[in-house]
């Protein structure tokens, strides 16, 4: 009785907030005459128009995911084998921090027009320019990952002879897996952003292209549609991550729960 | 959670303080002895990637002129201005809830779903609400900056250690001095660590809103120089942005450093 009380008011409060915020929006904008801001009833009416009748889940929103996801597996690979490389040698660190730290700083998306020499204006261009923001926060947090690893365990494996691929998966990547996932959770939004601008420079298709082309056409009602899909996908694709996240590192949370219980 | 805690920048101390320096001036040498190479064998085309000289050249040619100045003016301002909102509005706020456990309750489930939303997603709405000017660029910033404050703010106040706030109430300390001796210390830390974050995604949303909405700045400079087809001065421009960048990254650092110098994070940095 008490967990299903306990439940409920958990309930309320995450959802008390955000329907609250939601009617207000409903009832400050209901008879709203302002151009830029029509009233949320009308926007949610011309959602279903907008992007789910219209195939354009298939021939937008599909491709630009797909470029999202091609990029960040990519930036992953490249960003885990780099950092383990970089990660596990002192010399090979000192000698390339200064670089790192210069093309880090780069803001992502200035390279934009770099890689539209390179790519053109295709899918290519795109998961580059997606790679190309994704792989640094990945990269750097691995080099972080794989420099801690703990002495004792890394001791422990030299007794037991454990070295080359076993040594990797088990003692290195495991033990650096935390900080890689906080990497991939800090490419996902860098992503997202990427994939949204790289798409607004030239492109025939995607959600990015799709809601400039509303914006520029002032279809004010479907911009806001494709504002919203916008922020519900990056909701939707961290809750996946976290999702994940809590499956692969369960060891981890574990373990420092333990830790925190017993100290 | 976040795993970016504050003693993400603790470095051991180095046995040999001139190696590593050394190797670092190295590494920079070769990465632009190949941006020279790479296009003079003809790996790349020079049209495409120009070699580092003629980059430079332009760079230099670039810091000669008054429009330079001013875009990096423009955009310094547009950074500077969203992140001070930011922060301002981050550190405010994230207090408020974080030391209120109904409010942080009440706010989680709205905080965790509107802190993905992209930024980006507000660009249509910046230009249709005011063009290609700098509250479009506040707009942008604020927003993506905002986020990494306040969820910083909310983990160092729960961070808080419970035998440290009973001490202080023993000591008689009412809600103010806990929250100016107890509460602001601990969350100090991560405050910086979000100020840190949010200075880089400033950044990137300030350069980003210049490119795309053509508002003043060393974006839009980037996006004409390559209407343009001037190669080289695109690359001479990217590589400022990535200056500044490290500009910014440095100055965060200093400030880490200065505000935290009592903190056993920084104070482990200086070698015995």
């Amino acid at each position: 009785m008490t967990g299903a009380r306990r439940f409920g008011r958990h309930l309320l409060a995450a959802l008390g907030l955000p329907v609250a915020l939601l009617g207000l929006w409903w009832v400050l904008s209901a008879d709203s005459q302002s151009y830029y801001l029509p009233p949320l009833s009308r926007i949610l009416g011309a959602f279903p128009d907008v992007w789910l009748t219209s195939g354009r889940l298939r021939s937008d929103v599909l491709p630009s995911v797909l470029r999202l996801l091609t990029g960040l597996v990519l930036a992953g690979l490249l960003g885990v084998g780099l950092g383990v490389l970089v990660g596990s040698s002192r010399r090979l660190r000192a000698f390339c921090e200064p670089v790192l730290e210069f093309l880090r700083a780069v803001p992502p998306p200035v390279l934009v027009p770099v890689l539209i020499l390179f790519a053109g204006i295709g899918n290519s261009m795109k998961v580059l320019v997606i790679i190309s923001g994704c792989l640094w926060p990945i990269l750097l947090n691995t080099i972080e990952g794989v420099r801690a690893v703990d002495e004792v365990l890394a001791e422990t494996c030299r007794c037991y002879g454990i070295r080359g691929p076993a040594r990797l998966w088990h003692l290195v990547i495991r033990s650096a897996s935390p900080q890689i996932v906080t990497g991939l959770r800090q490419g996902l939004s860098v992503g997202i952003i990427l994939m949204v601008i790289s798409e607004m420079f030239a492109a025939s298709n995607g959600l990015g292209f799709t809601v400039i082309q509303f914006q520029r056409s002032f279809a004010v009602t479907d911009m806001w549609t494709g504002i919203l899909l916008l922020g519900l996908l990056g909701f939707l694709l961290a809750t996946a991550l976290r999702l994940a996240e809590r499956r692969i590192l369960g060891w981890y949370f574990g373990l420092r729960r333990a830790q925190r219980d017993g100290s | 959670m976040t795993g970016t805690a504050p003693a993400a920048g603790a470095r051991t101390a180095r046995r040999l303080p001139g190696q590593p320096v050394l190797l670092g001036a190295l590494g920079l040498g070769v990465f632009l002895l190949a941006g020279e190479l790479v296009p003079r064998i003809g790996l790349v085309s020079p049209d495409y990637l120009p070699p580092t000289s003629r980059i430079a050249a332009t760079g230099i040619d670039l810091l000669g002129s008054g429009a330079f100045w001013t875009a990096v003016g423009d955009t310094v301002h547009g950074w500077f201005l969203g992140l001070a909102l930011a922060v301002a509005l981050g550190t405010v706020l994230g207090f408020a809830i974080g030391m209120l456990p109904p409010l942080r309750e009440a706010t989680s489930s709205t905080i965790e779903f509107l802190r993905p939303i992209p930024s980006v997603a507000l660009i249509p709405l910046a230009v249709l609400l005011f063009g290609a000017d700098l509250r479009s660029v506040l707009l942008l910033v604020t927003y993506a900056a905002f986020w990494q404050v306040l969820i910083q703010v909310l983990y160092g106040v729960r961070d808080v250690d419970p035998v440290a706030t009973d001490t202080a109430r023993v000591f008689g300390l009412g809600r103010w001095g806990r929250i100016r001796y107890v509460t602001w210390p601990t969350a100090l830390p991560y405050l910086l660590t979000g100020v840190r974050l949010a200075a880089a995604v400033a950044l990137i949303l300030a350069v980003t809103a210049e490119l795309v909405i053509g508002a003043p700045g060393l974006g839009n400079e980037i996006g004409v120089a390559q209407t343009g087809g001037a190669v080289p001065t695109v690359y001479a421009l990217v590589a400022a942005t990535g200056l500044l960048g490290v500009a910014v990254n440095g100055c965060t650092r200093l400030l880490e450093r200065r505000l935290l110098a009592w903190h056993p994070s920084v104070r482990r940095e200086v070698p015995a």
